[in-house]
């Protein structure tokens, strides 16, 4: 029997703001234990919880972005249970009126795994549905050590968004695609920096298999400790070949939260659910009910960035590069917005693109730290349209430009600096044609055989020749010309 | 009549006037202090070198200048112990000031002593502290009411000329009744609760107990207005208290609901009662019979949505990060069970498990979200009520005080002691109580103060102080000294 795995992800996503969900302290990964704190977020006796105005306007843009509905009307509630993280053994959330419901995140082809962007089962474009977007505040961290366990409680506090995904997806690939959009979508608008290591971005998954055409769900695991978008999709892995193994032998899936080892690449039981928490919600008495028609919702809507797709889209009508080209300088806003700046001054566009995409990624895999400043891109591409230099020069002009530059040369210094100049005058051109053609009897004869490829050892003669500064495409024509009148 | 024996307004004309001094005033009462309050108990603890010190600089230009204030030991006050009269706080100190105290800071006040209270707010006598209980400086054989006990008790002995209390369902205006003094409930959201430690936060306030009506619309002029650290905190203007108090209410249309005079009330309870409505009668009032049909309701739902609030206001309290700790915990579930265990009084253990209950999954609708609706009935009632009247007349407490000892066997006998003011509080207006007479001595039971109290609608404290100080000015029982 054939069998489908279902998957749903709940995220939980750290709000870059300044300070804390309900108190002034800074927001801030690290720091030495216990120094970003205060009463209010170390749940000292007689402290109240004040919202962070920034937070709530960023959940309601990642709403925005992700198309859900926004509340009108939006409250907090207390969920309650004893842990040593939590600072007033109850975290302030949302229960049932949630600032964000609906709306869904798009998996484009470039957010899946490389290795399956080719694959036919990928499905471009699909929608995963949201269930809700809510607002709440993370729990500090427990440190154990041998016979004692310490508290840090800098975390404690910090704005923190969950996103709560529909049992949309059906394989690993497209949980890996549905963070790796996300997450695109995230950094887009300024809302974190979803870095899954800072713990910034994390991800818990429920996961079950059924025979294929059956309707309904399997019994479901959720697998905890993911600390990587390729862990999800290698847990994920795992885990449904486990429960494949499990269900075509016969067997029946337990409900538990499973753990998984990264090392190892399994996962394994960590508790039995017997029965759903009782988390006894109630409305926080502390803080009034949010009204987001009164200003919170326009200034999200002031926020809202062009996004991915729609930078994608115009990336490929305004500078005319390919669609790839525009999805991979559309994948992070900072590497668009270099691009769109150095290929401002550039006659063609695609020139810059090209230098970009495919020269300096030769040379740096990592775009989002560019050094060399965008202009130079346009100067560089214009003297090679210009036909000054020709593409062999500005090639290795780019190379000293990107990573061999003590001077901090513009691109029209090092061309200076090397005496590049590109020689179309054709006196001079014919003259070491001629010499190629002299020098080189057994290529001719090839080309006369009908060996078209010779043509390219005397084209590279007159290069040497040259010493690079000949124009490759006359050379090649008056070659051509040559050869023909032989 | 001593220097201790004046009200805020009198001792700030003499403070102003310069005919007596801040350290003086400071020194009287700390003698006064030292004197009887080992019989009254009203204090766990008394700075008498930090407020000799701040007599010492106090600027008697300010509204509360050199005023010494004594501070019910619920608010946080920097550098302070703040028990809550609760072994579980036993040695945390307090490292930031309540809202209310910076502003009486400001006002130039002195801060003096934490006053007795029911652990975390919770009783109507003050004998659920874990220091021991207050008495009624009335009689010391009887409570002073509760739960803000002590500072009621000290007002009440002229042990201070003014106290904060917080009011939860009645623990301002019936320790007032009970210790013959004003006891003010404020409309919630009037006044601050950044630093109160909560006991239920939808229904809880900060309210002054101080001697006469005009001092409790002074204390109320500091305390009230909007608090960016209290997001409940109303932005509503706060008009100038002091002003309109003219003594004069012709005119004035005063509600008397008949269920609150009810089977059960003590008759010298319900006389004086009756004799204070009828002297507002000869004052010009107009006295309209009114029904706030909700009412046996009140005690009901109040139980329900306060332990429910309770059991997570204190769930903080695990001996993780302040307070006191169990010995030796073999795991992170023993040290949460003993340290709750041994820190936590039975009161407070009977309301946590009761607000635990009454939220649990397949409870919460029968009973949480049951009360919820019942209680937008009792807000219904006295909205309705403020349609026709100005303000509400009843009694503050069915009985006097009692004596010590009495009620504790019985925790609903002692929960009825809050019969008439727990509505107040669910429906979030606003409720004075102030002296209206006393019973007559019997047996070895001296005379003990009865109180009227007077509720007015949501940001209606200029009402009810204005009625207030009419029938005040007008009898005269707030002149009354107690016997110790």
């Amino acid at each position: 029997m054939e069998y489908e795995a279902v998957i749903g992800l709940e995220v939980h996503v750290q709000l870059k703001t300044n300070t804390k969900m309900f108190c002034g302290c800074i927001n801030k990964y690290g720091g030495l234990p216990n120094t970003h704190v205060c009463p209010i977020c170390l749940g000292m006796p007689g402290v109240m919880p004040t919202p962070n105005h920034d937070a709530v306007v960023k959940t309601i843009l990642t709403g925005l972005m992700l198309e859900c509905n926004i509340a009108t009307r939006c409250k907090f509630d207390r969920k309650n249970y004893f842990y040593p993280d939590m600072p007033k053994n109850y975290q302030i959330s949302q229960y049932d009126e949630p600032l964000c419901e609906g709306g869904a995140v798009t998996l484009n082809l470039l957010a899946y795994p490389k290795d399956a962007q080719k694959l036919e089962t990928t499905v471009v474009d699909k929608k995963v549905r949201l269930v809700r977007i809510h607002l709440e505040e993370d729990v500090a961290k427990s440190q154990h050590d041998e016979g004692q366990s310490g508290v840090d409680f800098n975390r404690a506090g910090t704005p923190l968004m969950e996103i709560v995904s529909e049992a949309d997806m059906r394989t690993p690939e497209e949980a890996f695609a549905y963070l790796t959009a996300l997450k695109q979508i995230l950094i887009y608008g300024n809302v974190s920096d979803a870095d899954m290591e800072k713990g910034q971005l994390r991800c818990d998954v429920n996961v079950s298999v059924r025979p294929k055409g059956q309707e309904k769900f399997g019994t479901k695991c959720e697998i905890k400790n993911l600390n990587s978008i390729s862990a999800v999709r290698r847990s994920l892995k795992y885990e449904i070949d486990r429960q494949i193994e499990v269900v075509s032998e016969g067997g029946t899936i337990r409900q538990e939260t499973r753990r998984w080892n990264d090392v190892k690449g399994e996962t394994a039981v960590m508790r039995i659910k017997e029965q759903a928490h009782d988390y006894r919600y109630f409305p926080e008495p502390d803080l009034l009910p949010l009204n987001t028609s009164l200003g919170l919702r326009s200034e999200a809507e002031v926020l809202m960035p062009e996004l991915p797709s729609a930078k994608k889209a115009r990336l490929a009508t305004q500078y005319g590069v390919s669609e790839y080209q525009a999805s991979v300088l559309s994948s992070e806003v900072a590497l668009a917005d270099y691009f769109e700046k150095a290929a401002e001054a550039a006659k063609d566009k695609g020139l810059v693109a090209n230098f970009l995409l495919n020269d300096y990624l030769a040379i740096n895999s990592d775009l989002s730290t560019i050094a060399v400043p965008a202009p130079w891109f346009s100067e560089l591409a214009n003297e090679l349209t210009a036909g000054k230099i020709n593409s062999k020069q500005a090639k290795e002009v780019f190379g000293l430009m990107v990573s061999d530059n003590p001077g901090n040369l513009t691109p029209l210094e090092i061309i200076k600096a090397k005496g590049f100049v590109q020689v179309t005058d054709t006196g001079a051109l014919e003259a070491w044609c001629d010499q190629a053609i002299a020098n080189g009897a057994r290529s001719v004869a090839d080309y006369k055989a009908g060996k078209v490829a010779a043509l390219n050892a005397l084209k590279g003669q007159v290069m040497k020749l040259s010493k690079g500064q000949a124009n490759p495409q006359t050379v090649g024509e008056i070659l051509e010309q040559k050869l023909k009148a032989l | 009549m001593s220097m201790i024996h004046f009200s805020v307004t009198a001792l700030r004309k003499q403070l102003a006037a310069k005919e007596i001094s801040p350290v003086e005033v400071v020194d009287a009462l700390l003698a006064r202090i030292e004197a009887i309050d080992p019989q009254v108990k009203a204090y766990l603890h008394v700075d008498a070198a930090a407020a000799r010190e701040a007599a010492k600089s106090a600027d008697v230009t300010r509204p509360l200048g050199g005023v010494p204030i004594a501070i019910k030991d619920v608010l946080n006050v920097k550098g302070d112990p703040c028990t809550c009269a609760s072994k579980i706080l036993k040695g945390y100190i307090a490292p930031y000031d309540a809202t209310t105290i910076g502003k009486l800071r400001d006002a130039g006040a002195i801060l003096l002593g934490r006053t007795n209270m029911d652990e975390f707010a919770m009783g109507s006598s003050t004998e659920n502290s874990s220091w021991g209980s207050t008495r009624n400086p009335w009689s010391l054989a009887h409570i002073p009411g509760g739960s803000s006990g002590g500072s009621a008790a000290a007002v009440g002995a002229h042990e201070a000329f003014a106290a904060l209390g917080s009011d939860t369902g009645g623990s301002i205006r019936q320790p007032a009744a009970l210790c013959g003094c004003v006891g003010l409930k404020p409309t919630y959201g009037r006044v601050s609760r950044f630093g109160l430690v909560a006991f239920a936060s939808s229904l809880d306030q900060i309210g002054p107990f101080t001697k006469t009506v005009e001092d409790a619309a002074l204390l109320m002029n500091v305390l009230s207005g909007h608090d960016p650290l209290d997001n409940t905190s109303s932005r509503q203007q706060v008009p100038d208290l002091t002003a309109r108090l003219t003594g004069d209410i012709k005119g004035m249309k005063l509600g008397v609901p008949k269920e609150y005079f009810i089977e059960g009330i003590d008759p010298q309870v319900d006389a004086a009662v009756k004799a204070a409505i009828a002297k507002y009668q000869e004052l010009g009032a107009e006295i309209v019979e009114i029904s706030l049909p909700h009412t046996e309701h009140a005690v009901a739902v109040y139980y329900i949505l306060a332990t429910a609030e309770a059991s997570a206001n204190l769930a903080r309290f695990d001996g993780v990060r302040y307070g006191t700790r169990a010995e030796k915990p073999t795991g992170v579930l023993d040290m949460y069970g003993r340290t709750r265990a041994e820190g936590f009084g039975p009161e407070v253990k009977r309301r946590i498990i009761l607000g635990t209950y009454v939220l649990s999954s397949g409870y919460a609708d029968a009973y949480y979200k049951h009360a919820q609706k019942v209680q937008e009935l009792i807000r219904q009632d006295f909205h309705k009520a403020f349609e026709k009247v100005d303000a509400i007349l009843t009694p503050t407490s069915p009985t006097a005080a009692f004596k010590a000892g009495e009620r504790t066997a019985s925790p609903l006998q002692m929960y009825l002691a809050d019969i008439f003011t727990i509505a107040v509080n669910l429906a979030g207006v606003c409720g004075i109580s102030l002296p209206c007479g006393f019973t007559m001595p019997e047996g070895d039971t001296p005379r003990l103060p009865i109180g009227l109290q007077i509720i007015g609608p949501n940001w209606g404290e200029e009402t009810i102080l204005r009625a207030g100080h009419a029938y005040e000015q007008s009898t005269g029982w707030h002149k009354e000294l107690p016997p110790i």
